[in-house]
């Protein structure tokens, strides 16, 4: 069993080993959603809500129920079953209860499904041999860290384009590349003050 | 899928990864495409696709351990690749199975090809090897940026910029 202190694991999932900068994971919503500042926002807490939740229920189905069954190996599949019911279940709870949350929340739950970074933490976790409560902190930290990234992206895209002197070829896509490569550098910059395995 | 993109036989192998996952899933959304209810359709591609994601990743984990290794959870991101979920919805469920697999194939190969691409600037400039054999002279440095995230991101943003160029002076 991995005996990590749970809080290195968050501050080292935030930034040393964040998810969309050091893994490249996640990339679609990445370069698209990062336009524009609120909807980044809006996206990025989406995405924390539904990892942390998916994270805490796929944890006890592959420990407890998968593992002693000896099925480990149709494990993906559930995996992305279980997301894929969680977020159904989430959008029309949303819907019924919290209709103001719709327009600002509700809109990103569908694409979350097939966002990487959701069945990347789960098999992380599983490939790290994360405790429950390790888990609870990975999946936390590793979200936040996407939404920081995310936010902070579409932060200097806003303000690239009032200065907005790119060669045409750059445009888009390429600065964002270009731009995410630099944020790398300064987020692997604390690496120095933790060790993740 | 761009980070394991640091050594070319990775790249090779992910990229015949996705393509297999790729060919067989369209093949399967097609075969069953009358029967799939449209309103869970999702769900079943990821059915369809998830199977043979795990194909792979036991073919791998069996004949070629070290690879599986370096690969580690990005063997399983497979499902989660957008081609594979674009193909199914855009092409196969509406197309019969032959041409859906014809289809599925030709635009893995293009994503293949540039995974390649990447590899084989990263793998040279940051290892100071081709698919494990050294390749460049004794004096080289190894560039070690090439070997970590942005390194990859650099390369594509330069790729990319290229390539719009080229299309833009096609156009006009």
């Amino acid at each position: 069993m991995n005996t990590t202190n749970p809080l290195i694991i968050l501050v080292a999932s935030i930034f040393t080993h964040n998810i969309a900068l050091v893994y490249i994971l996640g990339m679609c919503p990445f370069i698209v959603i990062s336009r524009n500042f609120k909807t980044a926002i809006g996206m990025g807490v989406s995405v924390v809500f539904v990892v942390t939740l998916t994270a805490i229920i796929n944890w006890p189905i592959y420990w407890k129920i998968l593992l002693p069954a000896k099925a480990e190996i149709i494990s993906y599949l559930i995996f992305i079953i279980v997301i894929a019911a969680t977020v159904q279940l989430l959008e029309m709870l949303i819907e019924k209860f919290f209709p103001p949350l719709q327009s600002s929340f509700g809109i990103f739950l569908p694409l979350i499904t097939v966002n990487c970074i959701v069945l990347a933490v789960c098999l992380f976790m599983v490939l790290r041999k994360y405790t429950f409560v390790q888990t609870v902190f990975y999946s936390f930290g590793t979200s936040a860290g996407w939404a920081l990234a995310i936010i902070i992206m579409a932060a200097i895209k806003e303000k690239l384009s009032l200065v907005g002197d790119i060669p045409h070829g750059l445009k888009g896509a390429g600065i964002t590349m270009i731009i995410a490569g630099l944020m790398a550098f300064a987020f692997m910059g604390f690496a120095g003050m933790i060790t993740l395995q | 899928m761009l980070a394991i993109t640091n050594r070319v036989d990775n790249a090779i192998a992910m990229g015949a990864g996705v393509t297999f996952c790729t060919v067989f899933s369209s093949l399967f959304v097609s075969l069953f495409r009358n029967v799939i209810p449209s309103r869970v359709r999702m769900l079943a591609y990821m059915v369809i696709i998830a199977t043979f994601v795990i194909c792979v990743d036991r073919f791998l984990r069996a004949y070629f351990p070290p690879i599986s290794e370096a690969m580690g959870p990005y063997v399983g991101l497979i499902i989660t690749n957008c081609i594979l979920m674009g193909r199914a919805e855009a092409y196969a469920i509406k197309n019969g199975p032959w041409l859906s697999a014809l289809d599925g194939l030709g635009c893995c190969l293009g994503y293949s090809f540039m995974l390649i691409l990447m590899a084989l600037i990263r793998e040279p400039l940051g290892f100071g090897t081709l698919l494990g054999h050294r390749v460049m002279p004794s004096f080289w440095t190894n560039w070690v940026v090439m070997t970590i995230a942005p390194g990859a991101f650099f390369l594509l943003g330069v790729y990319l910029w290229i390539f719009r160029t080229i299309a833009k002076k096609t156009e006009t």
